[in-house]
């Protein structure tokens, strides 16, 4: 009789394993289907013919797209870098000399989730017409107002890194042996913040690699703004580079949760604010 | 702006330490305060000082009298619309993957690769994710063709991929993902001793749904219906890949109004439908921090 | 309260595996009407697993759960008029303190007035009837398992199940609400199983205390027995403190260090054999200064724990805890050398090494 007896609780989990695998396999399809179409699409030969990477290929072909693609990925370094040099400097300092100011920084940087980029864009048009007319009118120039759409989640990252080390006695330990600030920032803290600091450069690449919704309003071509343009001339080519971007930024994100597995998944809010910026 | 009180704050907060020092000190936030000064806090006050401005520079309601032009209010209801059709089918839907995500074993590599995969799909969206579906069933995506040889036509009788519709399918390839990760931690705090003590307690499972988890898990739900709703409110780059004419929506009419503006036609306008976008995706806000701090109450 | 009368509840050769892992192994027990008893053992004993079979909150591969006469092995947890405290957080926490109470009524059909009535008569059961409108989160974890103990008995079950329902307290609360728990069980008069893992506890408050190990029940009787009469080396150990002292069997009894002891069960095979000997069987002789002898050592430390003290004697090759009333301890300081006497009560040996 101890063989095979399926009992009230059997019966239950055996539901719910039904359950669980119908919703895993339904949300499956909606999220895989969609993305191997487009490398179905891309791949698509002309009429009867069989299979081509013709439209990959041909990428280079488009000047515009090129410079698009460029201009992008500077966009994303400038950023970047743009981004730590203002950000960590200035939350070092705050911890170490200013620790009132502290709450008022953390309120800064998280301002921007509460305005969608739509709105932020708005406020932007003036001063963009005017840097454009006394000062540059270089693609590049979006890069200062990436910079503020990136704040909220390096902030956190950052914050995130620093609060996992006792800034104040390693920087007097350093002082006290006689190095200098520079030597305290570069030799001492960055090290000890490297993964944040690595962490908030991944998002903000990922960030700038998929913004539209600036770039486009402010009239600038960036990638995201090309590919839709090229779309309605060639979809091949230009769902070609959509899947490489996104597989690019993909790649960027699952190394970015591999780098955050310790700590658990990314901030929720953190995560949704992405999204936002990213459509808009 | 904000920044201009800093200095002031400096020298009265100074003197009482009677150090040099700490004026100083101050030196070293200046780069970040002036940066986000010109970057943060100029367009803030732009955009709430402009919608005041007309064209002459003096003060004014007419840009908001504007807000009651027909298409604006349609567009504003049409958004709405949107955003709580998808967000409450988000929701819906989300729920339902976060509840499976939730049964499962928590260290699990199920759970892992859902909770990874839908962290990473929830950032996917803008021009990509429309060609993705464009590419699955527009016009000439494998999905609709091969629809269409069996003799099922979806496009009958429009083309609805590239009209609302459309652009609310395409909004639950983030929504459902964003509601797993939103509400996946209030289905984790629900402890399995609950459902034990229902049953010990002679409840059954339509009682432990109506009286225990509905209950509790009311508020984080809803909640997350709410974010999802700000979420789909102020998108701009999914909708304008779909659709690029009629402006259906309030994002895309910032826009418009906004190139308008070039001519100086109306400047204060994108800024009051601006203002207005604003305190819609704030007041929801507000309401979901207010229900994610009752959830965190009871379901730590 | 409703008057009540316990009912008889067998276990009978109750199996559960969970993959490769026995949970349990052909248990049987059974418990006499408003008797006490508790499951003591280590984690993964399979108290617990026995606790929630009972419950019917999991299935049993084999075996039989009869409360009262009525087979129940098929009855969904529901239908098995069984009250249940948990370990802790078991209260719904968006209700009060007498809604909680008031839930397996309502889920009886019991109307609104008549329910809140009687939740608050078992609240004043358990004395926390002025803490009726509270929230699990305004409530002191003590108070929090009160009110679950409300909420078990507020039902009228024919069963109490106590899933180590003081584990999560605090050592006074513990105790205080340890002793509660048992006026009210009698009180009430309910048969009541216990599982904890804590050996005090258990023989506190049990009428009978059942020993678990890899699934099997290695003794079951009164806290009395278990204690000084350990059926298994394993309950010797797991109950109480033990000495573990080399020595040599022969005709029944056991030669430890040249003290004789007689021997539980006699049917040992001569040889070398560990005795298992309580640190109460241990007592302190006089000054051991200036002599040599396998049972003369030195005192390395006393600790004091209230009217007795623990006191540990170095014998050279092994260590020996002895318990004595704390005015006998005190001649006895660390540093100074005695002669230890073991008291000849009848002891458990091990024989496998």
């Amino acid at each position: 009789m101890a063989a095979v007896r399926r009992g009230v609780q059997g019966t239950r989990r055996l539901k719910l394993q039904v359950f669980r695998i119908i919703v895993f396999v339904a949300a499956g399809l909606f999220f895989l289907v969609p993305i191997g179409a487009m490398v179905e699409f891309s791949t698509r030969g002309v009429g009867d013919q069989p299979r081509t990477l013709a439209a990959w290929q041909s990428i280079g072909t488009y000047p515009d797209l090129v410079a698009a693609i460029t201009a992008s990925l500077e966009l994303a370094a400038i950023t970047t870098i743009a981004m730590l040099v203002l950000l960590v400097p200035t939350m070092v300092w705050v911890r170490l000399k200013l620790p009132r100011l502290n709450p008022i920084i953390e309120f800064i940087c998280l301002l921007p989730l509460t305005i969608p980029a739509i709105v932020l864009v708005v406020g932007l048009f003036p001063i963009y017409n005017w840097m454009g007319t006394n000062f540059s009118d270089s693609i590049l120039t979006l890069s200062i107002a990436y910079v503020v759409l990136v704040l909220p989640y390096d902030y956190r990252s950052l914050e995130a890194g620093l609060a996992a080390i006792d800034v104040k006695t390693l920087t007097e330990a350093a002082r006290s042996l006689g190095a200098g600030w520079f030597t305290v920032m570069w030799r001492i803290i960055v090290p000890n913040i490297s993964s944040a600091i690595l962490n908030s450069a991944f998002l903000s690449v990922a960030l700038v690699l998929g913004e539209y919704t600036i770039a486009n309003n402010l009239l600038y071509n960036n990638l995201q703004v090309e590919i839709a343009m090229l779309g309605r001339a060639n979809a091949g080519v230009s769902i070609a580079v959509a899947v490489a971007s996104l597989l690019f930024a993909f790649g960027v994100l699952v190394l970015l949760s591999f780098f955050n597995r310790g700590r658990g998944r990314l901030q929720l809010v953190e995560l949704q604010q992405v999204m936002r910026t990213e459509r808009g | 702006m904000t920044i201009a009180g800093a200095p002031a704050i400096t020298t009265s907060a100074g003197r009482p330490v009677g150090g040099r020092r700490l004026p100083l000190d101050w030196l070293g936030a200046v780069p970040f305060l002036v940066y986000v000064a010109i970057f943060l806090f100029l367009p803030t006050a732009i955009i709430v000082g402009g919608s005041v401005l007309d064209a002459n520079g003096s003060l004014t309601l007419v840009n908001f009298a504007h807000l009651s032009r027909d298409y604006i209010v349609k567009t504003t209801l049409n958004t709405i619309g949107l955003s709580a059709v998808t967000a409450l089918a988000g929701a819906t839907f989300g729920a339902l993957l976060a509840y499976a995500i939730a049964v499962g074993n928590r260290e699990g590599l199920v759970r892992r690769l859902t909770l990874s995969v839908s962290g990473v799909l929830a950032q996917f969206g803008g021009v990509t994710l429309a060609f993705a579906f464009i590419a699955t069933i527009g016009p000439a995506g494998f999905l609709y063709l091969w629809l269409a040889e069996h003799h099922a036509d979806i496009y009958a009788h429009s083309l609805w991929l590239f009209e609302l519709p459309g652009v609310a399918l395409v909004y639950l390839y983030f929504q459902i993902p964003l509601m797993v990760l939103v509400f996946l931690p209030a289905l984790d705090g629900i402890k399995p001793q609950w459902r034990e003590a229902t049953e010990s307690l002679g409840g059954g499972t339509w009682h432990y749904w109506r009286y225990v988890a509905g209950p509790l898990l009311a508020p984080a739900f809803l909640g997350a219906t709410l974010l999802l709703f700000a979420n789909a409110f102020s998108a701009y780059a999914t909708v304008n890949a779909l659709i690029n004419q009629g402006q259906p929506v309030i994002s895309q009419q910032i826009s418009g109004a906004l190139s308008g503006e070039v001519g100086t036609f109306e400047p204060g306008f994108a800024k009051a439908i601006a203002v207005e976008m604003v305190i819609i995706v704030t007041a929801v806000t507000v309401l979901y921090s207010l229900l994610q701090r009752r959830t965190s109450r009871w379901l730590q | 309260m409703p008057e009540r009368t316990g009912v008889e509840v067998r276990l009978e050769n109750l199996q559960r595996r969970y993959g490769a892992v026995v949970a349990l192994d052909d248990l049987s027990l059974t418990i006499a009407p408003g008797e006490l008893v508790a499951l003591l053992g280590p984690s993964g004993c399979g108290k617990t697993t026995a606790l929630r079979l009972l419950a019917g909150l999991e299935d049993a591969d084999g075996g039989r759960v009869v409360i009262g006469g009525e087979d129940v092995t098929g009855l969904p947890a529901n239908r098995r008029n069984i009250g249940m405290v948990f370990q802790a957080y078991s209260l719904f926490p968006h209700m009060v303190a007498w809604e909680n109470v008031a839930f397996g009524l309502q889920m009886r059909g019991v109307g609104l007035a008549e329910r809140k009535k009687r939740a608050i008569d078992v609240l004043e059961l358990v004395g926390l009837s002025r803490f009726a409108n509270r929230y699990a989160s305004q409530m002191s974890g003590g108070q929090q398992q009160r009110v679950a103990l409300a909420r078990a008995l507020a039902i009228s079950p024919q069963v109490l199940l106590l899933d180590e329902p003081l584990s999560a307290l605090d050592a006074k609360v513990r105790s205080r609400l340890r002793d509660e728990i048992r006026r009210i069980q009698l009180e009430v008069g309910i048969t009541t199983l216990f599982v904890t893992h804590d050996q005090e506890e258990a023989l506190a408050i049990a009428d009978r205390v059942g020993v678990m190990q890899s699934g099997r029940l290695e003794q079951l009787g009164p806290p009395m027995t278990v204690y000084s009469r350990p059926a298994t080396p394993f309950v010797a150990d797991f109950v109480g403190l033990t000495n573990r002292i080399q020595g040599t069997v022969s005709r029944g009894s056991v030669d430890v260090r040249g003290a004789t002891i007689p021997l539980v069960d006699s049917s040992v095979p001569d040889g070398p054999a560990t005795a298992l000997v309580r640190p109460e069987a241990v007592s302190l002789v006089g000054n051991g200064e200036a002599q040599e002898g396998p049972l003369i050592g030195t005192v390395i430390a006393v600790a004091f724990l209230g009217a007795t003290s623990r006191v540990t004697v170095d014998l050279g090759d092994i260590t020996v805890l002895a318990q004595l009333p704390t005015s006998a301890a005190a001649e006895h300081p660390a540093g100074t050398r005695v002669k230890l006497a073991l008291r000849p009560d009848p002891v458990l040996v091990d024989s496998h090494n």
